[in-house]
């Protein structure tokens, strides 16, 4: 347990970045305009060493959101209990100020993925992935938030939107939902469709969080656009604009810069984050 | 047209499989479905590197690469704890034909498996052998030593020492074709391994059976004449791994 | 050698060992330790990590692989050892059992 006096009991709708261990000397000498960080859970269960102390540390300083990628709340199978009690221990011990998921599948059969994989967007998969959500809800024993995925292709089966799809989780379960901005963008282009529409759809009443990351720039076998969700490299035009627009709707919302692969220095993030609380501010003004 | 799961993930791990009628990409062709399938071998290939780095030194990029297509579609991950992948790899490696040439492989696989385990193994705090100065010989002897759980010990016919440190290590000597014991010890954060003299990894084995000094003892001199006590508990106090020291009630 | 002249002689041994290294590892700073690890920026021992981001990178084919000439494991030569047999170690037979 944490010394409760340090508790952050909710993220600052304010710039937050993804941590990368080899950032910690930089973020705690000075983190900027950065006030709160994001971590995968699932590298922080191990039993001890270094990524446990640094992020006890962390947590003294930063309000900590504690994002899963690998329950699978969108798979056909059961959650895996085992990982289920790893996701409990982790939020009872650390008590993070936010904890999210993802809206999308990675273990199937019990071979994992590390991938997060698409699934269709239908009244079978709507209940079986609020019976997940709640399932988690409950073995956390707190509201978490549902993160939209990027999408490469969609599903003929599929009878809801997306946006259609998280609200009724949502309402369903009581979760609140984390809209990854360049994940609206991403798919938009992938699947052709508009993604200030999509802005409009979504139930934005809902979001705790939002997420903000670079993707790179392919081309399908018939030469149209396709956006791959890279997470390697600077944010681009389209998406800041997509967060403005978002934000005019939404007002300040926690809003995380993500950058996964070809990690950068720490200033580079903080550049990233820098533009972040701009367009926060322009929102509170 | 329903896709189940597991038709996208035979779809996924097997290129040559068609894609599951029923999605849509808004355009013929793989290309969408590939990005799936690229971000899982890719994910699982870069994995593989950084779980095995001195396997990669040794191998090549390129066979690594080829060896982790091989491997994550026979072993893909079984949990989403992607810090202890590739558990299966040294038995993986031994079963290589192309491989076999290179017996050091699994070995040397086993290492760094258990380097990654004592990474993340729980913290401990060392004793302060000062507090232990009073004790009488026979006390001592009759006394078992309670060793950290970052701890690990492995045994080989192959010089594994030698090679993790010549690809670890800037300006390390080559490897000589000796057999050698290693003892891994985490005194903070970082996982040291450490050569043991002979006899060593057998009194080590032997303490973290439970057996007391005295009789661990025993074994190593049953393994190795010269085996050289002083020599070994200095590296477990060096690598802060002697976390109790308790007397044993002989019934 | 007796029993007790022997267990003597080994406890000297144990606690000579032991007062030689009266100041344990975790004096170090506990500050400095939190940071990257001292090994390398990149912290190789904490192995892989997961992702939630896709690649860009083109390579999911893969079943057929050729061993090609790359890599340390070329210019180490331990060709004595090439048949795994060969060994020029104390440890020539290696024996796990311990005596119950």
């Amino acid at each position: 347990m944490l010394d409760a006096t340090h508790h952050f009991d909710h993220l600052p709708a304010a710039p937050g970045v993804g941590y990368k261990p080899q950032h910690f000397s930089d973020i705690t000498s000075d983190s900027g305009s950065v006030e709160w960080l994001e971590i995968h859970a699932e590298n922080y269960m191990g039993d001890g060493g270094r990524p446990l102390a640094q992020l006890r540390h962390l947590a003294e300083r930063f309000a900590i959101s504690v994002h899963g990628v690998g329950l699978s709340i969108g798979g056909e199978g059961q959650l895996d209990p085992d990982h289920l009690a790893r996701l409990k221990h982790l939020v009872d011990w650390l008590n993070p100020a936010s904890f999210s998921e993802h809206l999308a599948w990675s273990t199937h059969d019990s071979a994992f993925l590390n991938d997060l994989l698409p699934l269709p967007y239908t009244d079978e998969t709507l209940t079986r992935v609020a019976d997940h959500v709640d399932q988690l809800q409950n073995a956390i024993g707190r509201t978490m938030l549902l993160e939209n995925p990027s999408s490469y292709l969609s599903f003929d089966e599929s009878t809801l939107s997306e946006p259609e799809f998280l609200d009724e989780v949502a309402r369903r379960t009581g979760c609140g939902l984390l809209l990854d901005v360049n994940n609206v963008f991403v798919s938009a282009t992938n699947l052709g469709f508009s993604p200030q529409e999509y802005i409009d759809a979504y139930p934005i009443d809902r979001v705790g969080e939002i997420h903000l990351g670079g993707h790179d720039e392919d081309h399908d076998d018939h030469g149209a656009p396709l956006l791959i969700d890279s997470h390697g490299r600077e944010i681009v035009d389209p998406v800041w604009a997509l967060l403005d627009y978002t934000l005019a709707k939404s007002g300040p919302k926690p809003a995380l810069i993500e950058w996964d692969n070809d990690v950068p220095e720490w200033s580079v993030l903080e550049t990233e984050a820098a533009r972040a609380e701009l367009a926060l501010s322009r929102v509170l003004a | 047209m329903k896709v189940s799961q597991t038709q996208f993930r035979t779809a996924l791990l097997d290129p040559d499989h068609p894609i599951p009628d029923g999605l849509s990409d808004g355009a013929e062709g793989d290309a969408r479905f590939n990005v799936y399938r690229n971000n899982v071998t890719v994910s699982l290939t870069e994995a593989m590197h950084s779980a095995f780095p001195v396997i990669t030194k040794l191998l090549g990029t390129q066979n690594m690469d080829g060896l982790a297509g091989i491997f994550l579609r026979q072993h893909p991950p079984s949990s989403p704890l992607m810090m202890h992948y590739g558990g299966a790899f040294p038995e993986f490696l031994a079963g290589m034909e192309q491989l076999a040439h290179l017996g050091y492989l699994p070995d040397i696989a086993r290492l760094e498996l258990a380097i990654r385990r004592s990474y993340h193994a729980s913290d401990s705090e060392p004793i302060n052998p000062e507090d232990l100065a009073g004790l009488a010989p026979e006390a001592l002897m009759a006394s078992v030593i309670g060793l950290a759980p970052s701890v690990e010990v492995l045994r080989s016919d192959w010089p594994i020492y030698d090679i993790w440190r010549f690809n670890s290590i800037a300006d390390a000597p080559k490897p000589q074709p000796i057999a050698q014991d290693v003892v891994i010890t985490r005194a903070e954060f970082d996982p040291e391994p450490m050569l043991l003299p002979p006899g060593g990894a057998v009194w080590i084995r032997a303490l973290l059976d439970g057996h007391t000094i005295a009789q661990s003892y025993e074994a190593a001199l049953g393994h190795y004449a010269e085996f050289d006590l002083g020599a070994t508990l200095a590296i477990l106090l060096q690598g802060g791994a002697v976390i109790s020291l308790t007397e044993k009630d002989i019934a | 050698m007796s029993i007790t002249m022997k267990t003597f002689a080994v406890a000297g041994v144990v606690a000579a060992t032991m007062a030689a290294h009266t100041t344990p590892a975790s004096a170090q700073s506990k500050e400095k330790c939190y940071g990257v690890s001292m090994a390398g920026q990149n912290d190789c021992a904490a192995g892989p990590g997961t992702t939630c981001a896709g690649t860009a990178s083109v390579d999911y084919q893969g079943n057929a692989w050729k061993l090609v000439d790359a890599g340390t494991c070329t210019t180490m030569e331990l060709p004595a050892m090439a048949d795994g047999k060969a060994r020029m170690g104390s440890l020539e037979a290696i024996d796990r059992d311990l005596p119950a």
